[in-house]
């Protein structure tokens, strides 16, 4: 059953809230000893939301679009009175005094809060073993990552603990951890989703984007967490994040392109495996069986978007994750100078990636350094949006890989940082151009796992990409 | 023209910079809704976003930016299109562990101060920045290093600040002093800041050096914070010209550093020096929008920008060349408008200014009126009422208002008419034969002795109403 479908069938009255809501936390204590989807599942919360749900349909009030669909939170989105951590110890019991935009629209719209899910710390990684309280693991495999750092919220939904979920994507975050547990996910137009109340990575990077077993209900969710926020002043203003209902329109007369740089063919980066490129073909096969043209553009500074990432992402980092000092909130590590106990807290709550990617940020916005690193970075940006504008002259959506593999094993990346970041090159460029994609499951690779393929947009074209999405979907299932 | 500087030998010509900090007279905070109030108890005018809490944005508040740019405007800067950057440090009271400010490109540029002495100092910049919180350390003398534990109070924390900064163009303690006296009018004219020096919402900090006199080089200079008031800085600049004059002297040199003013000392102690400053890792802040003010908004400010103080006493000198610095001191009053009104009324500008400069101050002067102060004027210049009564009139005016002919009726002023005074010179000259003669026939020093016995009785008759000019002249006028 989708979650619109369970929606709909809360919100007439022929199941109660609290009973779906039951069935949820069954499943969760039977195997989230194994998964380790959760930093926290709020019960009793969700248990008192379930009930006002239920009183609503029976004092004759809609309690929303998404009525008693259990919905789970990365655990970097602010909730009121509820630990929000990061999976960091510096943030280890540490309760917000706020909601984030998104938990309140997602929560007026008639969800159930199920919990806060785990994440590589502080949402850097891409495979959910950077966080302080332990990896998840990925339903389909226990012995294999979910992907990152929205590991925990893709594995929640892959494992029947909640119907939909919340990440966020900085990089890829939750478009690959889709890929890697056969969901779909997207990352929105940046500024179309409030960022208020995300605990901030890489601020121009960062959007909050949908989970779900399904494209429609992956519309569903957006188009509740969507939307213009006063709070959040890099907030798209009048934006009607309506998708749903042009969603089957399908793809007929569409220009769709495969990005050269990541096909896996000649002029590709290197790393894109090749059950993964073939998975890419079959999509484009099926696009154009659906009516779209489908041809090879090249867009060379996609070769690029590493680098720059890996500089643009860490330099707002390290200001940002500043605030982490033991003065306010969060660990203090007491020490006899404010100056030490600032370093002391630091060292001890902060883990190894988080502490590496502060040092690269620190370092890119050194004096000296500014210009070779952050500002070049800042002009490759600049660089990869006249690319993609032109290429969008001649293209309504680009296809390309999500990941260049399926879900990777625990552990076989974690010693060497770099093969872990080349998992991000093909999701990389659309955070820093700001532009909307989509992950799809379309079949598997010869480990049997799910690929993701990846539809991108230009700005604002979440309404087409939701509509290709839907396309590869169908096709999918007629392939299966 | 520009005041001599004493404490430096003549040799020596002392090169001061200022950089001033206004706390802008807003409702609220620069980026949050909080109130932005003085003595609120501490820690009480907070929110997520001015304790940088994880997940807290900024929005810039644009009755801020509008008091930003009328100053702008008011120092004859030119408003540019700019970005708010981060400063990366960390201290306890800086909540978020970074300043937002703005640093190469700030709202205003290029301007200048016309001081009331008529010379003219460089404004550099003027930009947006938001103040910090406040640190008290308890225990140990109040000093960080003795302290046992330290107190941050963030009600002050995200308040909008300007900063001023000037060129290195003041050439002596009392220009320093002119200078910041006449922003501080500025500020109260345009009504953008309550700039109480004493209640830090107007600070200086002056950046010293000084140079053999005649040369145009900028030698090294340092900073001295820690100054409450205009007599400080003062002192300040001063004693740490006085310092340099004295390195150099010896064969030593002043290094960049920054001083503190030491007030019960008298004399500015070491800070931080340059080897060891900061590095502030300054990028443009990614959680708001570049700041594009339009030709029309500005020419809007133009349009609302009330008279300033320089046009105010150049108003006033125009109508009375001669009283300068009287202009000075009743611009500072706010009583020009009230002179010019009289003036157009009919008074004669130079005795008005004069009057006023002298006679007129006092904290409440509202009863006094244009039109009776003209009058006032009037009887004075046609020699109705002497110096002395025209005061006396005048503080009748300020205590209870009405017409200065009718006050001066009720007073008894009236009788000193010409006519009267002749008739009772005449009486005397009648009454005294042998003093007349002495005055009629008797040598210089005889004739003046005669003089001072007639007036004295006159005086004496009139209760010291009587002008001792005209009696002089009546005394001349019937010794033919
Ligand atoms: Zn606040």
């Amino acid at each position: 059953m989708t979650a619109l479908e369970l929606a709909a069938e809360v919100r007439s009255g022929q199941r109660r809230a609290v009973d779906v809501l039951e069935e949820y936390l069954t499943r969760i204590d039977t195997h989230e000893a194994s998964i380790h989807a959760f930093n926290e599942v709020t019960t009793d919360l969700a248990r008192q939301q379930a009930q006002a749900v239920d009183d609503d349909v029976q004092a004759g009030r809609d309690p929303g679009p998404l009525a008693g669909v259990p919905v789970a939170f990365k655990d970097n989105m602010c909730t009121r009175g509820i630990p929000t951590t990061c999976s960091s110890r510096i943030l280890e019991n540490w309760r917000p005094p706020y909601d984030a935009t998104v938990v309140q629209k997602v929560r007026a719209a008639g969800a159930i809060t199920i919990g806060k899910t785990n994440l590589d710390e502080f949402a850097m990684g891409s495979s959910t073993e950077n966080s302080a309280f332990g990896p998840t693991r990925n339903p389909l495999d226990l012995s294999r990552v979910p992907g990152g750092s929205s590991g925990g919220s893709a594995a929640a939904v892959a494992a029947g603990f909640a119907a939909l979920a919340l990440g966020s994507d900085t990089g890829g975050s939750i478009r690959q951890p889709a890929a890697f547990c056969g969901l779909v996910g997207m990352k929105p137009t940046y500024g179309a989703v409030s960022r208020y109340g995300l605990v901030a990575f890489g601020s121009s990077l960062d959007q909050i984007g949908p989970f779900a077993a399904n494209v429609a209900d992956a519309a569903a969710l957006y188009e509740v967490i969507g939307g213009h926020d006063p709070l959040d002043s890099t907030s798209i203003p009048d934006l009607a994040p309506t998708v749903l209902d042009s969603i089957d329109r399908g793809v007929e007369g569409l220009r769709i392109g495969i990005v050269r740089e990541l096909s896996g063919g000649a002029g590709s980066v290197e790393g894109i495996r090749s059950d993964v490129v073939d998975r890419v073909q079959a999509a484009a096969v099926a696009l154009e069986a659906a009516g779209a043209t489908v041809e090879e553009v090249s867009v060379p500074s996609t070769t690029l978007g590493l680098s720059a990432y890996y500089l643009v992402a860490p330099a707002e980092a390290s200001s940002n994750l500043s605030r982490y000092d033991g003065v306010r909130y969060g660990l203090r590590v007491d020490a006899a100078t404010t100056g030490e106990m600032n370093a002391a807290t630091r060292t001890e709550g902060f883990g190894t990636e988080v502490k590496r990617r502060i040092m690269l940020g620190t370092y890119a916005l050194s004096a000296g350094y500014y210009d070779a690193f952050y500002g070049k970075s800042l002009k490759v940006r600049t660089l990869m949006l006249q690319e993609f504008a032109a290429v969008y002259q001649r293209f309504d959506l680009l296809l390309t890989p999500t990941a260049p593999t399926t879900a990777f094993p625990l552990g076989e990346r974690t010693a060497d940082p770099m093969t872990m970041y080349v998992n991000d090159v093909c999701t990389i460029p659309s955070n820093l151009i700001g532009h909307p994609a989509i992950s799809v499951p379309f079949g598997v690779g010869h480990d049997g796992l799910p690929v993701g393929v990846q539809v991108l947009g230009p700005a604002l074209s979440e309404a087409l990409i939701f509509r290709a999405a839907a396309t590869l979907e169908a096709a999918a299932e007629m392939d299966r | 023209m520009i005041g001599h500087e004493p404490s430096l030998p003549d040799d020596w010509e002392l090169v001061v910079g200022l950089e001033v900090h206004v706390e802008l007279a807003t409702k609220t905070k620069l980026f949050c809704g909080c109130a932005n109030q003085f003595s609120s108890e501490p820690n009480t005018n907070v929110c997520p976003t001015c304790l940088g809490l994880p997940g807290s944005l900024p929005v810039l508040n644009g009755q801020a930016v509008a008091f930003a740019m009328t100053l702008g405007r008011a120092l004859g800067c030119e408003v540019r299109p700019s970005v708010m950057a981060r400063k990366n440090y960390f201290y306890p009271d800086m909540a978020k562990d970074f300043q937002t400010t703005q640093y190469d490109q700030p709202t205003n540029v290029d301007g200048e101060l016309r001081l009331a002495d008529g010379s003219v100092v460089g404004i550099e910049r003027a930009h947006i920045e938001e103040d910090a919180g406040k640190t008290s350390h308890v225990g140990g003398g109040g000093r960080i290093g003795d302290a046992n534990y330290s107190l941050v109070d963030y009600n002050r924390a995200g308040v909008p600040l300007v900063e001023i900064v000037s060129r290195p163009e003041i050439r002596s303690v009392e220009q320093a002093r002119a200078y910041v006296s006449e922003l501080r009018n500025i500020l109260l004219a345009i009504g953008v800041s309550d700039a109480r020096m004493e209640e830090g919402s107007l600070r200086v900090d002056a950046n010293v050096s000084v140079r053999p006199t005649g040369s145009q080089e900028l030698r090294t200079r340092c900073e001295i914070k820690n100054i409450n008031s205009i007599r400080s800085m003062g002192r300040a600049i001063e004693y740490e010209a006085k310092r340099h004059v004295d390195l150099y002297a010896s064969g030593e040199s002043p290094h960049q550093e920054t001083r503190h003013w030491d007030e019960d000392g008298g004399r500015t102690t070491p800070g931080r020096s340059k080897e060891d400053a900061e590095d502030y890792r300054y990028f443009q802040e990614p959680d708001l929008v570049p700041l594009v003010p339009t030709a029309e908004e500005v020419a809007a400010i133009d349009e609302q920008l009330p008279m300033l103080p320089a046009q105010r006493r150049h108003r006033l000198t125009q109508l009375a060349p001669n009283s300068a610095d009287a202009a000075t001191i009743v611009v500072e009053r706010g009583q020009d408008d009230l002179v010019v009104a009289a003036v157009a009324a009919g008074a004669d500008a130079e005795r008005l200014l004069t009057r006023v400069q002298n006679d007129l101050a006092v904290d409440d002067w509202t009863k006094v009126d244009a039109e009776g102060l003209a009058a006032l004027i009037g009887m004075e210049t046609a020699g109705e009422l002497t110096a002395t009564q025209t005061k006396q009139v005048l503080a009748e005016l300020v205590n209870h208002g009405g017409d200065p002919r009718t006050i001066a009726e009720a007073l008894g002023f009236e009788a000193m008419s010409d006519d009267a005074l002749a008739g009772l010179v005449d009486g005397l000259i009648a009454d005294h034969p042998d003093e007349w003669n002495r005055f009629v026939a008797g040598d210089e020093g005889e004739r003046r002795k005669m003089q001072g016995f007639f007036t004295g009785q006159i005086m004496k008759a009139t209760q010291g109403q009587a002008d001792g000019r005209a009696v002089a002249d009546l005394l001349n006028g019937r010794a033919g």
